[in-house]
C-alpha cells in the first residue's frame, strides 16, 4: 500500500516510516513547512530547519522519496489563528489537536490521496482499529507516558480510516531502540516539549504579536469581585495558575475564572478550583453512539490528567455533559474532554464550562 | 557508534525517469567529465605559480577561457571565472554600482521577472542608498523599448536586463533595450545563464558591458561560472585577496571546474543550431499534446521569442506542488519555477509580474528539456499527465476552517 508519513524530523515519525518501509509499503515521506523559517518573522527561530534536514536524511537512509509541502498559509488559518483567538478569548488552547484533525488529517491526507496514497501515518502514540462493528476505533498508545489518543479525539471516522499509527504498540524506549538498530540518526533526539511555533514557551508575547488590536486590560478580583490588582489581557492566565497574578496574598492564590468580556480574572484558593461537573460543545462521538442516557466513561481533561471516574451523556447541538466521581480540580475551558472506555476513546469535546 | 547508514536508491528500481528540469541543471557531459577527471589528477598545480606545475595548470585555466570567450562573442581577458551564475550577477551590480558611486548616479534599473539573485542584490543595495526601479513587463514576460524608456534618467547609473527568463524561457530584447540605456549614460548588465549554450549569445551584437553564464546550465560542472566584462569598465572587486583573474576575482581557481566549463563551452557551441532545432520541435510537441490530452491547460510565456527548450503550463485546478510531487511520483522530473524558490508557496514572482491572475501564478509547471530526451519521453509525459491531473482534481478541497 502506498502510505505518506508525515515527518517531523523526529525519532517517533522517523520510526514511523521505518516500520511501514520494513513491512514493504510503498513510503512517501512529506513534512510540513508550517511557519516562517527565516527566523525574522513573528514566530521567532525554532529548530524546524534542522528538523526537516533530519528527516530528509532518514527518508535517504531508508530510501523512500521526501518532500516538503508549505502549509503555512493553512497553518496560520486554522491552527495559529484558533490558538490567538482562544487565549484572546480567556481560554486556554491545544493547538496539537487542530493541528491534527484540521491539518495532518484533512489537508494532507488530501493531498497524500492526490498521490495516489490511501493513508496517513504519524508517528502519534495511539492505536487504531477496526471494532466488530466495522466502525474504526482509536485507542490509548501501549506506553502509558506517552499515550497521545487525548490530541487525536476529534478525529471522525472517515479520518480514522485514513491514519495509521505505527508505533502506537510500541513503547518509547523500544522506538528508540528500533532507531538505534536502524542506526538513524535521531535515535537519541530529545522530546519536543514545546508548542512547535512558540519555541520559546512564552505564549502571552506571541499572542500580543498576531493580535495586538485584541489584547485589552483588565482586573484581577477575588471570589467576592474586589478588584486585586490590573492585569496587560486575559491571554496572560490559564485557570489553576498560581504564578505571574501580580497579588500577593499570605494563602496561594489561584486563577478561577477568566471573563474575556469584562476582563476579569477571579482568583481564590486552591479548594475553589474543584469542580464535579463540566459541559463540552462539539463533541466527536468517535467509536461510540451518541449516549442519550448517562454512560459510565473515564474522563481526561488535559494532557497527563490521570482520568476520572464519571458518567457522561450527550446534550442537543453536539454537546455533552460529563459528571465525574471525584472532584476536578482546574477544569480549563479551551482545553479537550476526552471521554474513554478503559483504553477505547469514546468521543470528546471542547470544554466549555464547569460547575 | 556506527556512521548511519548511506542513502540508499531502493526506491528507484525498476523506475523509468525523465529529466526535463534543464533549466535547473544539467547533468555533466561525458567529454566534460573525463577532462574534470584528468585535471583533478594531474593538474594539481597552482595557475599563479611560476613553475612548471603552476604554468600547466594555467594553461588548463587558458584554454578554458579561451572556449568562454568563444561561446559568447568576446575575447578571453574580459572573461572572469566566477562561483557561478549568482556570484556572477552580484559581481556585476555590486561592482559596477561601487565603481559608479562618485560619479553621482543613483538609479539601478531592472525587471520584475529577473532571476533572484538579480532581485535580492538589488535590494541589498537599496538598503545602501540605491535608487531601484523595476520595469513592467507585458503579459508575456516581454520589456518593451517603451516601458523602458519610461524609467530611464540621466541619474541611471546600471541597467540590468535578464537575457531569458529561466520559468517562462521569453527572450529579451536585449540589444535594443542596452541601445537606450547606453544613450543615456548607464552601465548594462545582461543575465545570459539561461541562454548561453542554448541559443547564439554575442556580447558585441547585444552592446552590454557585463553578461553573467553559469556551467551547469549547459552540461558544465555546478560551482563554476563566469562574468564576462567589457575591457575598459571600471568594475570595484567584490573578492579581494591574491588577486587572481588580473585582481578581479581573487581566490586560488578552481582549476578542474574551470577546465569542465570550458569543455561544455565547447560541446554546446559545437551543436547549438542542430540541439536548438531539435529541442523546439520536442518541446513543441510536447506543448501540443498537453494542451489536447488535458483540459484547463494555457501556455505562460512569449510563444514568438523563447529559449528553444522551455514551456510554461499553467493546470486550472491544481496545485503546482502537488502536481509536482505526483509527476515525480510518476518518474517526471519537472519544477514549479526556479529551483531556489521551490518549497515555498509563494506564487511565482515572474507570473506575477506578468500580470496573470493569482490561480495562474500558483498552478504552473515548467519543462524544460535538454540532451538526453527523446520523442519516446515526450510521448509518455504527455501520456501521464492526464491521469495524474485528473486525480488531483478529483479531490475535493475541504473549506479552510477559520
Amino acid at each position: 500500500m502506498r502510505i505518506v508519513v508525515a515527518m517531523s524530523g523526529g525519532v517517533d515519525s522517523s520510526v514511523a516510516a521505518a516500520v511501514l518501509a520494513a513491512e514493504g509499503h510503498d513510503v512517501i515521506g512529506l513534512s510540513m513547512q508550517l511557519y516562517d523559517q527565516s527566523g525574522t518573522q513573528a514566530f521567532g527561530s525554532c529548530c524546524t530547519l534542522d528538523d526537516l534536514h533530519d528527516a530528509r536524511r532518514v527518508a535517504a537512509a531508508i530510501g523512500f522519496p521526501h518532500y516538503i509541502l508549505n502549509f503555512e498559509r493553512q497553518f496560520q488559518q486554522t491552527v495559529v489563528a484558533n490558538f490567538v483567538g482562544e487565549y484572546v478569548a480567556g481560554r486556554t488552547p491545544i493547538p496539537c489537536a487542530h493541528c491534527n484533525s484540521d491539518l495532518k488529517f484533512s489537508t494532507l491526507v488530501e493531498r497524500a490521496q492526490g498521490l495516489g496514497a490511501d493513508r496517513v501515518a504519524t508517528g502519534h502514540y495511539a492505536r487504531v482499529e477496526q471494532a466488530p462493528d466495522h466502525r474504526w476505533r482509536l485507542r490509548r498508545g501501549v506506553d502509558p507516558d506517552k499515550d497521545q489518543s487525548y490530541f487525536l479525539f476529534s478525529l471522525t471516522q472517515e479520518q480514522l480510516a485514513r491514519a495509521a499509527f505505527p508505533i502506537g504498540a510500541l513503547t518509547k524506549t523500544e522506538v528508540r531502540a528500533h532507531a538505534r538498530a536502524l542506526n538513524l540518526r535521531v535515535a537519541e533526539k530529545p522530546d519536543s516539549q514545546e508548542i512547535c511555533f512558540v519555541p520559546d514557551g512564552d505564549y502571552a508575547s506571541f499572542v500580543e504579536r498576531q493580535a495586538p488590536a485584541s489584547v485589552k486590560a483588565g482586573t484581577v478580583a477575588d471570589e467576592s469581585g474586589r478588584a486585586l490588582a490590573r492585569h496587560a489581557g486575559v491571554h496572560r492566565f490559564t485557570i489553576g495558575q498560581r504564578k505571574g497574578l501580580g497579588v500577593s496574598s499570605q494563602a496561594p492564590l489561584y486563577v478561577l475564572r477568566i471573563d474575556a468580556d469584562s476582563g476579569q480574572v477571579t482568583v481564590g484558593p486552591r479548594g475553589s478550583l474543584e469542580r464535579r461537573a463540566l459541559t463540552a460543545s462539539q463533541v466527536n462521538w468517535t467509536a461510540a453512539d451518541v449516549p442519550s442516557e448517562w454512560r459510565a466513561v473515564t474522563a481526561q481533561i488535559r494532557h497527563r490528567h490521570r482520568p476520572a471516574a464519571g458518567r457522561v451523556r450527550a446534550l442537543p447541538d453536539q454537546r455533552a455533559e460529563f459528571e465525574s466521581d471525584e472532584p476536578l480540580s482546574a477544569v480549563t475551558p479551551g482545553q479537550a474532554a476526552v471521554f474513554y472506555d478503559g483504553d477505547i476513546v469514546l468521543g470528546g469535546g471542547w470544554i466549555d464550562s464547569s460547575s | 557508534m556506527l556512521s548511519e547508514a548511506q542513502p540508499c536508491e531502493c526506491y528507484d528500481l525498476g523506475m523509468t525517469r525523465v529529466y526535463m528540469d534543464h533549466n535547473a541543471t544539467t547533468p555533466l557531459a561525458e567529454a566534460v567529465a573525463d577532462r574534470m577527471m584528468t585535471v583533478l589528477r594531474e593538474e594539481f598545480g597552482n595557475p599563479s605559480s611560476v613553475h612548471h606545475f603552476g604554468q600547466r595548470a594555467k594553461a588548463v585555466v587558458d584554454e578554458a577561457r579561451s572556449a568562454v570567450a568563444e561561446l559568447i562573442g568576446g575575447d578571453p581577458s574580459e572573461v572572469i571565472f566566477t562561483s557561478g551564475g549568482t556570484e556572477s550577477d552580484n559581481f556585476a551590480l555590486r561592482g559596477a554600482a561601487d565603481a559608479l558611486e562618485p560619479s553621482g548616479r543613483r538609479q539601478l534599473i531592472s525587471s520584475g521577472i529577473e532571476h533572484e539573485a538579480v532581485l535580492n542584490t538589488l535590494k541589498a543595495l537599496a538598503r545602501r542608498g540605491w535608487q531601484t526601479t523595476l520595469v513592467p513587463v507585458g503579459a508575456t514576460g516581454l520589456i518593451t523599448a517603451e516601458a523602458l524608456t519610461a524609467s530611464l534618467t540621466d541619474q541611471t547609473a546600471v541597467v540590468s536586463i535578464m537575457h531569458a527568463n529561466n520559468e517562462i524561457g521569453t527572450v529579451q530584447p536585449v540589444a535594443e533595450l542596452t541601445r537606450l540605456a547606453k544613450a543615456r549614460g548607464a552601465v548594462v548588465h545582461t543575465d545570459a545563464v539561461q541562454t548561453a549554450g542554448k541559443i547564439p549569445v554575442n556580447v558585441k551584437a547585444l552592446g552590454v558591458d557585463l553578461l553573467s553564464i553559469s556551467a551547469h546550465k549547459f552540461y558544465g560542472p555546478k560551482g563554476v561560472g563566469a562574468l564576462w566584462v567589457r575591457r575598459g569598465l571600471r568594475l570595484l572587486p567584490f573578492m579581494t585577496g591574491g588577486k587572481q583573474e588580473r585582481g578581479r576575482r581573487s581566490g586560488t581557481e578552481n582549476v578542474a571546474a574551470i577546465a569542465g566549463m570550458g569543455v561544455a563551452a565547447r560541446l554546446a557551441m559545437a551543436k547549438m543550431a542542430e540541439e536548438a532545432s531539435r529541442l523546439a520541435a520536442l518541446r513543441n510537441r510536447l506543448e501540443q499534446r498537453i494542451l489536447q490530452a488535458v483540459p484547463g491547460t494555457a501556455i505562460n510565456g512569449d510563444p514568438d521569442t523563447r529559449v528553444p527548450n522551455t514551456t510554461n503550463i499553467s493546470f486550472d485546478r491544481v496545485e503546482a506542488e502537488s502536481l509536482l510531487i505526483a509527476l515525480d511520483l510518476e518518474g517526471v522530473a519537472v519544477s514549479t519555477g526556479s529551483a531556489c524558490s521551490s518549497g515555498t508557496l509563494e506564487p511565482s514572482h515572474v507570473l506575477k509580474a506578468m500580470g496573470l491572475p493569482a490561480h495562474r501564478t500558483q498552478n504552473s509547471i515548467r519543462f524544460s528539456l535538454g540532451t538526453a530526451n527523446t520523442e519516446a519521453e515526450v510521448d509518455h509525459v504527455a501520456a501521464v499527465l492526464p491521469r495524474v491531473v485528473d486525480k488531483l482534481r478529483s479531490l475535493t478541497r475541504t473549506p479552510v476552517r477559520g
